[in-house]
């Protein structure tokens, strides 16, 4: 149990997806003028990168490895992705038309969002099992939620700043994402494993 | 349009990351020294020439409906065969870019390319257009480490790969750690692209 914890808080906070390893930037700077849609891309990609992650898991560890064919590991992930996405997609529009009403055009954005491509191959290299890869897809994702909500607000509030002229728009949300990353190193010394009591 | 204005568009005028703003998470991720840049520039270079000609080749043949997952699937072949043939003859620095790699597969440069140009022109002009826009990718990255690695470590043009340690400028005690943690990416970005855009904007009021 202790280990899943320190995935999960390591994948929200010490190694937030976009303000430490920089997956993920072009939706956090796109999709972040207002809070709610930034809350709505949130939300779908939780969704897409959970399911993602046990996918690619056993794509990679039921196909690809018994196969010998682990070096089609990039084509085979990034197919599964976007046929996964399109599928969400359809089944979210039966199930639930509320839900893709919210989610709509978020959701074929999300296929070139790189931290799911980026949580699938991580997942691999860091060795995970099942469950932890699951733990991880939806850690990171929640991490890139919060930034970009935050973000959202901050962005919301700046509108109204005076800024100057040839800082407006994408290098003040530049400079502004690196002040939160700032503030997000300060969770590097946060000691996870002895918090949790794994060895 | 000529072949050479296709050439040399991507290098300033619609230079990738500075003006379309397009790849970003490669460009900050990176960029933390020279022969990081300018390998990561190579590889996005090679996989967008290679995927543009393809794509353009086969311009007539893909049907509209299911044209991205076919480009997707070009540009994934070309960065396996990138990324295999990094792991094998520099291995450090394909250790460095890691992730970065295979995720040039997602990178938005090479898909918009492939979805706004390749698919609508010549082979021709397809592959002068990869070559310029990859080359403005790999100056724009090139820029950014540069100011990186000098600022954050104090020296110039390391290469592990070579075993050199590179040029050193001034003493690492005096250098700015900041710089190379991921705010220093951002912040540096930032005003790259803030300082960029006030130099055009002086130039057009003095042609105006």
């Amino acid at each position: 149990m202790g280990e899943i914890l320190v995935i999960f808080f390591g994948g929200v906070l010490l190694n937030n997806f976009i303000l430490s390893r920089f997956l993920g930037i072009c939706p956090f700077i796109g999709v972040s003028k207002q809070v709610e849609t930034a809350t709505g891309m949130g939300m779908a990609v939780i969704f897409v990168m959970g399911v993602a992650s046990v996918v690619t898991w056993v794509v990679q560890q039921l196909i690809l490895v018994p196969l010998g064919l682990g070096y089609l590991q990039t084509i085979a992930f990034i197919l599964v992705i976007a046929a996964l996405v399109q599928l969400v997609e359809m089944v979210v529009q039966k199930v639930s038309p509320v839900l893709y009403r919210a989610l709509g055009i978020y959701l074929p954005l999300i296929t070139t969002n790189c931290a799911v491509l980026g949580v699938s191959i991580l997942n691999i290299t860091e060795k995970y099992n099942l469950l932890e890869a699951a733990v991880n897809g939806i850690a990171g994702a929640s991490g890139f939620t919060m930034a970009i909500v935050l973000f959202a607000a901050i962005r919301e509030r700046m509108e109204l700043s005076p800024i100057p002229d040839s800082l407006r728009g994408f290098p003040m949300a530049l400079i502004t994402a690196g002040l939160m990353s700032i503030a997000f190193l300060g969770f590097v010394g946060f000691r996870l494993k002895d918090l949790f009591g794994v060895m | 349009m000529s072949f050479t204005s296709q050439l040399t568009k991507g290098l300033v005028k619609e230079n990738p990351t500075f003006r379309i703003l397009l790849g970003m998470c490669p460009t900050l991720a990176v960029s933390l020294a020279i022969s990081n840049g300018i390998g990561m520039g190579i590889a996005a270079t090679f996989v967008l020439v290679g995927s543009n000609v393809i794509v353009s080749m086969l311009r007539n043949v893909i049907p509209s409906k299911i044209r991205i997952p076919c480009f997707i699937v070009v540009i994934a072949s070309f960065v396996t065969m990138v990324d295999l043939v990094m792991a094998a003859f520099v291995p450090k620095l394909h250790e460095v870019l890691g992730i970065f790699i295979p995720l040039i597969v997602v990178n938005c440069i090479i898909l918009a390319r492939a979805e706004a140009f390749a698919s609508k022109n010549g082979v021709m002009y397809s592959l002068a257009d990869g070559i310029g826009m990859g080359l403005g990718f790999t100056l724009a990255l090139t820029g950014l480490s540069a100011i990186r690695e000098l600022l954050g470590t104090g020296t110039l043009l390391a290469v592990p790969d070579f075993g050199f340690p590179g040029f050193k400028i001034f003493d690492r005690s005096l250098a700015a750690v900041m710089v190379i943690l991921p705010p220093g990416g951002f912040i540096t970005l930032g005003l790259l692209i803030g300082l960029l855009n006030s130099l055009t904007r002086k130039k057009r009021k003095a042609h105006a």
